[in-house]
């Protein structure tokens, strides 16, 4: 190939590069046509006023009760569903690898919780109904053993009926990152600690905890993230009168109720900015978390 | 076996937590008649003929969806492993971004850009189904970008197309009788996922095509006008993920942890 005059050469090398180039081109023009130029969009138009001016108004606005009620109930929905779920989903990683179960109770935990983390949405939602709905089947049972859930204030189309659903996605996928980081734990750390005469409490404080605990922080941001963009579930179950961002942008979106559809795009801006941060700190620690898998 | 109590105890809470809504919903499902168990609220369900005409329309879009998402990352993949290897983390952040966009957001960015003059292509039928379609592609994309990648990895892809090329053939045929056959395992694994996200996606569905269209919107519908239709419905989509996620299996794939689809 490289047979002709030194200039032919180098002209045929530069045409195929840019052949080859040119490729790549339908998938970045997708890329910026559904998801930039969308997204962009939102970004832009939320600095600037109706008249198409620049300003920082639309953030301003945002000092606003219902607002900062939807952001307040997305936030703290996030965190305790990423808490509890979280809590949950470690302990179950842990019986299935530390713990010592059969090795077919592992499996089947595992594939639960591929389908679990994956059973969320409008079908999800109609299961809770079924189950501690006003008529679901435990709430019924509990009434019949004298325990009126709904007299004694719970709701399951509320902020704590949110949570026990949410909780349902939440903790399997907890279960799906945590389970490799405590395969890593190796025989061999445990082994030392006892030779230099730790015990279990100290063994677990001072060596397995601090080991695992990028893999538990990136765990808790993702089930954070996730929980923090969901939007079926919820209106699923609430019809969308929950006050969450994500429900106010999509009523927004079925008609004008901010009557100011800049304060929108801010919303929506900021739900980016959070999710970015999340995303970010979820990579940067898990590579982190990676770092004692490598055998 | 005292020794593994508290092992046994996390595993059956976890257990029961998943269990208990979906035994619930079963049994909910089968008391649409007062007083004894029966089949009526599935019979109910499949009489309405939207059921059928949503369901069938979601799986026409998953179909649809998967095929263009290979269409449109087998060749820009397959040209990054081969020549551009510098361009690769710029396409792999690409493959992320739908991670940090929630649907609601994504939605209601494309009503802003695509809705409105100068484009205005949501007034045609055609051009609010090409959006919705590439609403469910960038939604699927990192799932289908991971699988493609995973599949050319684990390939020998310069010796085979160095092999067919020598054999006098073009790219056409390299696309279609020699890598695609042989990642086609790692692409199906993929395409499930989209096809569970695209079946179950309300989001999109819902801003872009209004309700009863699609299978969730329809869903979500029906779930506040009745009582035990929902439950049957509940049940038939869940046995529908399981079978899903059996073939998975036994596809010698573990499901990992991934935060996108149907929430």
């Amino acid at each position: 190939m490289a047979n002709g005059a030194a200039q032919t050469w180098w002209r045929q090398i530069e045409w195929r590069k840019v052949g080859v180039s040119l490729t790549v081109v339908p998938f970045l023009l997708f890329a910026v046509l559904f998801m930039i130029l969308p997204a962009g969009s939102l970004l832009i138009e939320s600095f600037r006023n109706a008249q198409g001016q620049w300003t920082l108004a639309n953030f301003a606005d945002m000092n606003d009760p219902m607002i900062i009620e939807a952001y307040s109930m997305s936030l703290r929905i996030s965190f305790t569903t990423a808490i509890i779920g979280a809590i949950i989903g470690l302990l179950v990683a842990y019986a299935v690898t530390v713990g010592g179960l059969p090795r077919g109770i592992r499996t089947a935990i595992l594939t639960f919780s591929g389908v679990a983390s994956n059973f969320a949405g409008v079908p999800l939602a109609f299961a809770f109904v079924a189950t501690l709905g006003r008529t679901g089947i435990i709430t019924v049972l509990l009434a019949q053993l004298g325990i009126n859930l709904y007299k004694n204030g719970f709701s399951l189309y509320s902020y704590i009926g949110l949570v026990i659903v949410y909780v349902y996605f939440q903790f399997p996928l907890m279960v799906l990152v945590m389970t490799p980081a405590l395969d890593g734990l190796r025989r061999e750390w445990r082994e030392a600690s006892a030779i230099l005469g730790a015990n279990t409490a100290q063994y677990w404080r001072h060596v397995a905890l601090p080991i695992l605990m990028p893999a538990i922080l990136a765990g808790m941001v993702l089930l954070f993230g996730n929980a923090f963009g969901a939007f079926a579930t919820a209106y699923a179950l609430t019809g969308g009168t929950l006050t969450m961002v994500t429900n106010v942008i999509a009523q927004e979106m079925s008609g004008d109720v901010l009557h100011n559809e800049a304060l929108a795009y801010a919303l929506a801006t900021g739900m980016i900015v959070i999710m970015t941060i999340t995303i970010g700190t979820y990579t940067v620690l898990q590579r982190r978390a990676e770092r004692w898998l490598r055998a | 076996m005292l020794r593994r109590f508290w092992p046994w105890l996390w595993v059956s809470l976890g257990v029961l937590y998943f269990f208990l809504p979906i035994y619930a919903t079963f049994v909910f499902s089968l008391k649409a008649k007062k007083g004894i168990f029966s089949l009526l609220a599935y019979d109910k369900v499949f009489a309405d003929p939207r059921f059928g005409s949503s369901f069938v329309f979601s799986t026409q879009m998953a179909l649809l969806t998967i095929f263009c998402c290979m269409l449109l990352l087998i060749p820009t993949l397959t040209v990054l492993h081969l020549f551009l290897r510098r361009l690769r983390p710029v396409v792999e952040f690409v493959a992320l971004v739908p991670f940090v966009i929630p649907s609601v957001v994504l939605v209601f960015g494309y009503l802003r850009v695509f809705a409105r003059p100068p484009l205005s292509i949501t007034n045609s039928t055609l051009g609010t189904y090409g959006l919705l379609l590439a609403g469910y592609m960038v939604l699927s994309m990192p799932y289908m970008y991971r699988s493609i990648d995973a599949g050319l990895r684990a390939i020998d892809l310069r010796t085979l197309v160095e092999a067919s090329q020598s054999l006098g053939a073009g790219w056409l045929t390299i696309f279609v009788r020699v890598i695609f056959p042989n990642i086609r395992v790692a692409v199906l694994n993929g395409s499930f996922v989209t096809f569970a996200i695209v079946i179950g996606e309300l989001t999109m569905a819902r801003f872009l095509l209004g309700n009863a269209v699609a299978f969730a919107p329809y869903l979500a519908e029906i779930g506040r006008a009745r009582a035990y239709e929902p439950a049957a419905i509940t049940v038939l989509s869940l046995l529908m993920t399981w079978g899903i996620v059996m073939i998975l299996q036994l596809l010698g794939r573990n499901t990992s942890a991934t935060i996108a689809g149907p929430r």
